[in-house]
């Protein structure tokens, strides 16, 4: 593929997507919004695990952390502001990934993977067990942010399609903003440290710094994503950072392809209609309720004989390597 | 809480960490000795429990059941070790967490398939179905005292083969050089194998003489999964003494939290993880098998 | 691939599983299809339900409770034809704004009946509030459905939390116990069921020395019931549900409390459980909107009809589900079946006095179950009636405003 066409299809990808909601049919549109909300999720672990080789089985947590963190923020029936909601939940996903980052860090591998996932299970009882977050039963968002210019109202969130352009927009704009960080120096560094993290520090990169740096950058955009999941569904539980949601992001980026933030985006997608088809009764009679024993083939599948997901797949044909975005 | 009680909970926080041990002591072998990390190590836990229940109820002992049950687990763990585990040696661990939590939705499924979603009861064994008296009003049961003592009779077993026996020590090198054991013409292939199906074994193991307390219900392996995971992490990966140590602490902490501090009980083993990573990132017995 | 190709694939599959589906139903009803009434569109039910997962058994047994009725009807409500849609809902609250999403905007149900899980019904409570579809809740017993939530399209055919333990307070006080411990898992449902005892138990004098929370769903009780015997109460009252039910009431015995401080609790700390636990559960008294030997006509038609049919024993939740088809037919025959008078469904609804296997029951205005709860007592594998514990009773419906 020339690399005119691969620079403005993403663009032309986005403004096909930008016209769905002309179809007027809100319920796929609504699930659309969810693919939209998912491929951020995925991308930002993507940066993690694709592209500083740190394997986060807990990823969940702040995702969650955001959706709880705005629901501790709006007020019971006025609509908070999103200008300042918004930042303020990438905030505290940021400090807690700062926090937590620096204890997880210190630890690879194995190690790496599970004391992800315990942090993450820790957030979970956090909220499971006390009153904060209303215990088990959930946060909930009466009224969706607003997004006011003085007193213009630029989108109204209540309106699926405005919601939908709204998930649309940072979508696009984290993927970009993705692009940006890799294609930088530090991108190549956080590359490079994935590939042989010894010769990093050898050569007197701070290793610790530029990976605590990912793994907050990281936690951020994920709280991007569970902000709006939180906004989409009014609704925050624990179940939002249980490990099973860690499990399916994971699952999401792999599918796609980890280590190509398209991948992410194109996984993100598989696996929500993937989902949504095999627990669909209507097409699957009886056999739907035992969705899960077809998706737990699937992912096995997917784990022993695609390795590189459907972006590696798309490459191949081409006969590229599947990591974009850094070329050493 | 007077002296008396607290004895009392102190015998409940151990044979919970004794429980803990025997399903945390597979995963932290075959983490520490084969690299593999195992997600589903919790289904084996429950599908021990459910063999436990449909055994005891065609034999009419659990006794019977377990010995039969037992061989069942090892070549269940003999197979999947052949089939999916082995082609994941060389692999990214991220591919073990995707190929073994497929295979959690996919163990909990045929769970459903086979013996659906009620909750199943497992007879306690007639010969230890007696307590001991312990207070005016409260008893001891007799099982619980057993368990502990078989899972204390394992852990010294375990001990033994790990530390005493010429396989144990194929196992240890097998563990730091995979390269230098298959050069001096050992099967480290059929090692692994051994390691693995050991390890299913246990967890299995633990889940059939724990049936006749915890019921038999789904999912309930993956409550255990997880506080083996912090077991692990706090003993250090591949240590079977610092599993024994971990578990131990964590029965006693769970068990006490839940009486002095039950608002935060469910985040104290958390917490704990927190500290000993600060203070030692390898865990206590970390690098030692 | 365009958008739009893709919407109308799934759209044109979509409609041929309906037609699969209710081709399904059909024959499930053993519909007699007169053909004269096709004309008329057929009335979408949605059933939002678990059918996997720990509640799978019983959101089987609230489907079949529910079809029970529209059988006895001859497989229609008012003249109309059914259609079923069911979605499963996996007891996962985090996916149930999704899932009740799915039959309000993609199927468009006439009507929601759901679900088991409180945690669930919550989150569908803010969807369904704000779409005005009629829901019929067949069992989550959260306070806060006909109590902040309530809305005049939300009605509940089973119980609240509140009420399930409420009349114990007047039961442990016959007894003369003087002061209790409650012991339950740390959720909201068992927050509330303590609070419904608690009230009842300190209105009759009663003391409440300690409350005790286990996490959920854990079920390691043995450091609490060691702190139970420390504190010697003179009885214990215990919410818990299902596998963590069975493993307290074993745990109860084992630990030698059983016999010695008298233990009860909301009816499912025995329900569905007893093949489970052995004589574990022998004499326990608990109460409950349901219970064996009831000994009515109506039970006694409804638990032959409920075996013949499914071949299963019917339980409480079976009649709940079965409540849900009957209240729903009160209101569709008041209208004949149009289901767009929802005014006049509404009002017939809140009006209709259920002739249920329970016993006769109505709404209250926030549109629970006024209902008589009886006290059960554990006798070899049944729940048998005693008497009841309190005739009508009613949920206070705190924070209902509508």
């Amino acid at each position: 593929m020339n690399s005119r066409l691969q620079q403005f299809l993403p663009w032309f990808v986005v403004g096909l997507l930008a016209l769905f909601p002309l179809l007027e049919n809100t319920f796929y549109m609504q699930l659309l919004t969810k693919v939209l909300i998912m491929a951020i999720f995925a991308m930002s672990l993507d940066l993690l695990v694709g592209y500083t080789g740190l394997v986060s089985f807990g990823h969940a947590a702040y995702f969650g952390l955001a959706g709880y963190a705005l629901a501790l923020m709006v007020p019971k029936y006025e609509a908070v502001s999103l200008w300042w909601s918004l930042p303020a939940a990438i905030g505290v996903c940021a400090l807690f990934a700062l926090v937590t980052g620096m204890l997880v860090l210190r630890t690879r591998g194995i190690y790496f993977i599970m004391v992800t996932l315990a942090f993450a299970q820790m957030l979970f009882f956090v909220f499971h067990d006390t009153k904060l977050g209303g215990g088990s039963d959930g946060a909930y968002i009466y009224v969706k942010p607003a997004m006011k210019l003085g007193d213009f109202e630029m989108a109204n969130l209540e309106k699926p399609a405005q919601f939908y352009w709204l998930a649309l927009f940072l979508m696009a704009a984290t993927y970009l903003l993705l692009r940006r960080v890799l294609g930088s120096s530090f991108g190549r560094a956080l590359l490079g440290i994935k590939v042989n993290e010894h010769r990093m520090r050898a050569l007197g990169f701070p290793v610790f710094r530029y990976q605590l740096a990912s793994f907050t950058l990281s936690g951020s955009l994920a709280g991007i994503a569970g902000y709006l999941a939180a906004v989409q569904y009014g609704f925050g539980n624990p179940e939002i950072l249980s490990w099973h949601q860690s499990g399916a992001v994971l699952m999401m980026g792999i599918l796609g392809g980890m280590g190509t933030l398209y991948g992410s985006v194109i996984g993100a997608g598989a696996f929500v209609l993937l989902q949504e088809v095999l627990s669909n009764q209507a097409w699957f009679g009886a056999a739907a309720k035992h969705w899960q024993l077809a998706m737990g083939i699937f992912i096995m599948l997917v784990a022993l004989y695609m390795p590189q997901g459907l972006a590696g797949l798309a490459q191949k044909f081409r006969g590229k390597p599947a990591t974009e975005g850094a070329d050493e | 809480m007077d002296f008396a009680f607290f004895l009392i909970q102190l015998l409940n926080g151990l044979q919970y960490g004794l429980l803990l041990f025997l399903v945390a002591s597979g995963l932290t072998l075959v983490f520490g000795i084969m690299g593999i990390i195992n997600l589903a190590h919790g289904s084996f836990y429950m599908v021990g429990a459910y063999l436990a229940w449909s055994l005891s109820s065609l034999t009419g002992s659990l006794t019977a059941a377990i010995l039969l049950a037992i061989p069942l687990t090892v070549v269940l763990g003999m197979a999947l070790e052949r089939l999916l585990f082995r082609h994941l040696y060389q692999r990214d661990h991220l591919y073990q967490v995707l190929l073994t939590y497929g295979l959690i939705l996919v163990f909990e499924e045929l769970r459903s398939l086979i013996w659906g979603d009620d909750v199943l009861g497992v007879a306690v064994p007639a010969l230890l179905n007696a307590s001991i008296p312990l207070t005016e009003n409260l008893s001891y049961p007799v099982y619980r005292l057993a368990i502990s003592g078989v899972c204390l009779l394992l852990a010294a077993a375990l001990y033994f083969l790990i530390q005493k026996t010429r396989l144990g020590m194929m196992i240890r090198a097998g563990a730091s050089n995979r390269d230098m054991v298959q050069s001096l013409g050992i099967d480290i292939k059929l090692i692994y194998t051994l390691v693995f199906a050991l390890g299913i074994a246990l967890a299995a193991f633990a889940g059939m003489i724990n049936a006749p307390l915890s019921s038999v219900f789904p999912n309930m392996g993956s409550q255990v999964l997880i506080i083996c995971f912090v077991v692990v992490v706090i003993g250090g990966i591949g240590s079977v003494k610092g599993a024994l140590a971990a578990s131990l602490m964590i029965g006693l902490a769970e068990t006490f939290g839940t009486v002095l501090v039950p608002e935060v009980a469910g985040m104290i083993v958390y917490v704990l993880m927190a500290i000993v990573l600060v203070w030692r990132p390898e865990g206590l017995f970390g690098g030692r098998a | 691939m365009s958008q739009n190709d893709k919407d109308v694939f799934a759209r044109r599959g979509f409609l041929k599983g309906t037609a699969a589906i209710a081709g399904v139903a059909a024959v499930g009803t053993l519909l007699p299809s007169t053909g004269a009434l096709a004309q008329q569109a057929k009335l979408k039910v949605g059933l939002m339900l678990p059918y996997t997962g720990t509640f799978a058994q019983l959101g089987v047994a609230i489907t079949n409770g529910f079809k029970l009725a529209v059988d006895e009807r001859g497989g229609k409500l008012a003249g109309r034809e059914i259609e079923f849609i069911t979605v499963d809902d996996e007891s996962n609250p985090a996916k149930a704004p999704e899932n009740v999403n799915k039959l309000v905007q993609r199927d468009k149900v006439d009507v929601v009946i759901g679900t088991v899980h409180s945690g669930v019904a919550m989150g569908m409570a803010k969807v369904i509030r704000e779409s005005g579809t009629l829901w019929i809740n067949p069992n989550a017993g959260a306070d806060e459905v006909t109590g902040p939530l309530c809305a005049p399209n939300i009605f509940r055919t089973s119980f609240s939390n509140w009420q399930t333990t409420h009349a114990l307070g007047k039961v442990l006080k016959a007894k003369g116990h003087k002061n209790a411990v409650f012991i339950t898992w740390k959720y909201a449902a068992g927050e509330q069921m303590m609070a419904g005892f608690k009230e009842g138990f300190e209105k009759e004098g009663g003391k409440l020395t300690k409350e005790l929370y286990v996490p959920f769903p854990q079920v390691e009780f043995q450091a609490l019931l060691t702190e139970i015997a420390s504190i010697k109460p003179d009885a214990v009252v215990a919410f818990f549900a299902g596998g963590g039910a069975a493993k307290f009431l074993k745990d109860y015995q084992a630990a030698g409390l059983k016999g010695k401080i008298p233990l009860y609790g909301s009816g499912f700390l025995t329900d569905g459980v007893l093949d489970a636990v052995g004589d574990a559960a022998e004499g326990i008294e608990t109460t409950l909107h349901y219970a064996d030997g009831l000994d009515t006509k109506k039970d006694k038609a409804f638990r032959l009809a409920y075996a013949k049919t499914f071949k299963l024993q019917p339980d409480v939740y079976a009649v709940q589900g079965y409540d849900a088809g009957q209240l729903l037919a009160a209101g569709l025959d008041a209208v004949k079946g149009n289901v767009a008078d929802k005014a006049g469904m509404i009002k017939a609804m809140e009006a209709a006095k259920i002739d249920s296997p329970r016993g006769p029951w109505t709404l209250s205005k926030s549109h629970n179950p006024v209902q008589d709860m009886y006290l059960r007592k554990v006798v070899g594998k049944e729940n048998k009636v005693q008497g009841v514990a309190w005739k009508a009773l009613a949920d206070p419906a705190r924070g209902c405003k509508a």
